[in-house]
């Protein structure tokens, strides 16, 4: 049982980890927590559900089509709710916090109208694919959720550090105007990593849809919360840190229900992280003075 | 500008007056002239959020029979719907706006047993009769003589399928597993526990869940190794459905006993062929060979665009048994429709032969169903 155990909670933590990494970009980058994330991440998962079951596309497709949507949905988002905002004066950081829980109960409404309510079955022929390892049974779609994770998390670390936009991105991060005046085009590096972030989400929601068999327009609700916790836990606009909290989140949620109580799942859980951000309040990758984050 | 003010609200007073008595009249009047008996009957529901599944399917049961209630003209109900959001306190604020601002005469719902737990005894206290259809917990209608119900208690469900199944496949021990944070869930899984242990199975662990959450594959891996005969699932057919997907999946074939909240076809069309093997006990049942069932059926399908739940079909009924107790009782008058309806004895609707027992309670015999070959049929 601690080999399937082991294997629900890095795929269920891998999921955490990618809807993690989209919190943290953004948050990185703008300082702001984009609450409307958790239901672009859904609107990810629907797409995908749609292009799947409904129009009978292969998989690459359903990505592809949640991808393209999330991603518009993302500009948008950054558009419509964010750059209003954005240098104004006087607008407090709570403003676009505010304008993107707006959005967000917006999405989850028109999700509710356009999908119904209610769970809906996610059924693909490639997450039936399944071998066994010993007296285990793998799924390949567990498989594949990891590798995308640790790919997202490896390709932008990679693009964030060495890359070309990954600096002009983190000059951005570090000083919009400073940045500005250097020839950086801030609002266009703004754009790309909400974008970015929000088409990680997509994939993300497809993801979910494979895992767990089904999708319901709550969905977004639940996971970013995890998400959310997730980021503080690791570190706010750490990479890493939403990898390796995902992980242990997951894992940790899974292990005290095969080993402990189910009744305490989330409790335990949230119980660890209050305990570790006591011992390191920035974080497990945070960085301890706000202005030195990277 | 302030004197325009005061007529006003005189003229506004003496309308409202001229409106009751006209009212009053009108409701003594009925009989000999045939004029229906006018009411407003307020309506509880989960209208968006989680639950909103659920109280698409009891509203859509209640316009139905409005429709049909009102053509037939003995009594003209006015229906006012409440969204409570499957919130206790939201459902508290519609039950107060319904009793004390649109003063209805008697309510239908609210959904969840955790919202009847603090709306029942605020209608009690205002001496409003209130009608839950699709509460299933414990102790639900002890709240007060003014609250009644006539979906069936997972108490009288549960023991039959249980019963069934012990029989059946010969089982010995089992796995329960439940969602347990809701009132309706946890009072199944109660009676699953009593149940199993009155049979003396062996309960080999019991493992508990939340709304709402996506994966339960933590819950099933440890169940599948502990290799039961069976499992005795409380849940809604929201979180059943994709339990018993995940379940499957990962090669849990046993029979699966859910409590009164797995019947639903939804839970087919969530879980697909993954449901197939699941016994649950129920009112409900679509496919019985009677004509009123089938003629229910269909227009509610030609209504809604789909088959009727166990919610619409519970909604339904307790609609005509409102609107009966109404007729019964004369005139749109709280305490007179209350104890009218406490007399309903014998009534024949949709989920079969009615009647309520001295503590307001349901008294009917429920089918015990299994799933096979994608449909709901009757389990021997």
């Amino acid at each position: 049982m601690f080999l399937e155990q082991l294997i629900n909670g890095v795929t269920l933590g891998s999921i955490y980890a990618i809807v993690a990494l989209g919190y943290t970009l953004v948050f990185g980058v703008l300082d702001i927590i984009n609450m409307a994330h958790g239901e672009i991440f859904m609107f990810g998962a629907f797409v995908g559900l749609l292009v799947v079951s409904k129009a009978g596309a292969p998989l690459p497709v359903a990505f592809l089509g949640a991808v393209v949507v999330t991603a518009a949905m993302g500009l948008l988002l950054e558009r419509l709710a964010l750059r209003p905002l954005r240098g104004r004066p006087g607008a407090s950081h709570l403003a676009s916090l505010i304008s993107t829980i707006g959005v967000s109960i917006l999405l989850e409404n028109l999700a509710h109208k356009l999908f119904g309510a209610g769970n809906h079955l996610f059924e693909t022929p490639f997450a039936e694919i399944s071998f066994k390892v010993g007296p285990v049974t793998v799924y390949l779609v567990q498989v594949v959720i990891l590798f995308i994770s640790l790919l997202l998390m490896g390709g932008l670390a990679l693009w964030l550090s060495r890359s070309r936009a990954g600096k002009a991105l983190r000059a951005t991060a570090e000083n919009l105007e400073t940045a500005g005046l250097l020839g950086v085009d801030t609002n266009r590096m703004i754009t790309a990593t909400v974008v970015i972030a929000s088409a990680m989400g997509g994939v993300a929601g497809v993801l979910v849809g494979m895992a767990f068999n089904y999708i319901n327009n709550q969905i977004g609700l639940s996971m970013g919360l995890k998400g959310l916790a997730i980021i503080i836990f690791g570190g706010m606009g750490s990479v890493y840190g939403a990898m390796a909290g995902g992980l242990i989140l997951g894992l940790s949620e899974t292990f005290v229900v095969a080993y402990g109580s189910s009744g305490y799942r989330d409790a335990i859980a949230f119980v660890a992280i209050i305990l570790i951000l006591l011992v390191r309040p920035q974080g497990l990758f945070g960085q301890a003075p706000a202005e030195a984050r990277r | 500008m302030k004197r325009y003010a005061r007529l006003i609200a005189v003229v506004a007073c003496a309308l409202f007056a001229f409106v009751f008595m006209g009212a009053e009249k009108a409701g003594k009047a009925a009989k000999p002239k045939g004029e229906p008996i006018r009411a407003k009957i307020g309506v509880i529901s989960i209208i968006t959020g989680a639950g909103a599944s659920y109280g698409e399917a009891i509203t859509n049961g209640f316009k139905l029979a409005l429709g049909e209630v009102n053509a037939k003209g003995d009594v003209h109900i006015d229906l006012k719907i409440e969204d409570s959001t499957g919130k206790a306190e939201q459902a508290l604020s519609a039950a107060q706006k319904l009793i004390n601002s649109e003063q209805v005469v008697a309510i239908l719902g609210p959904t969840l047993s955790t919202e009847m737990k603090v709306v029942g005894p605020e209608a009690n206290a205002s001496g409003v009769p209130i009608m839950g259809t699709s509460n299933t917990a414990q102790g639900i209608t002890q709240i007060g003589k003014f609250v009644f119900r006539n979906s069936m208690p997972e108490t009288q469900a549960i023991p039959a399928s249980i019963g069934k199944a012990v029989k059946k496949y010969n089982l010995k021990k089992v796995a329960l597993l439940y969602g347990n944070d809701d009132v309706f869930t946890k009072s199944g899984f109660d009676t699953m526990k009593e149940v199993s242990e009155k049979l003396k199975l062996k309960i080999l662990t019991i493992e508990e869940f939340q709304k709402g959450q996506a994966d339960y594959k933590a819950q099933l891996t440890k169940i599948a190794s502990l290799k039961p005969d069976a499992v005795f699932c409380s849940a809604l057919y929201n979180e059943g459905g994709v339990i018993l997907a995940q379940a499957r999946k990962m090669g849990l074939k046993v029979p699966f006993v859910g409590g009164n909240g797995f019947n639903s076809p939804k839970v087919i069309e969530i879980a697909k062929g993954a449901a197939e093997g699941l016994i649950v006990a129920t009112p409900w049942f679509g496919d019985r060979n009677d004509p009123k069932v089938k003629a229910f059926v269909a227009k509610y399908e030609k209504a809604y665009g789909k088959k009727p739940d166990q919610f619409a079909a519970q909604a339904y009924d307790a609609f005509h048994i409102m609107a009966n107790a109404l007729k019964a009782a004369g005139t749109a008058d709280r305490a007179k429709l209350r104890d009218a309806l406490a007399a309903t004895k014998d009534f024949q609707g949709v989920l079969g032969k009615f009647s309520f027992d001295a503590e307001r309670d349901v008294v009917m015999a429920p089918n015990v169903l299994i799933v096979k070959g994608g449909k709901f049929t009757i389990f021997n």
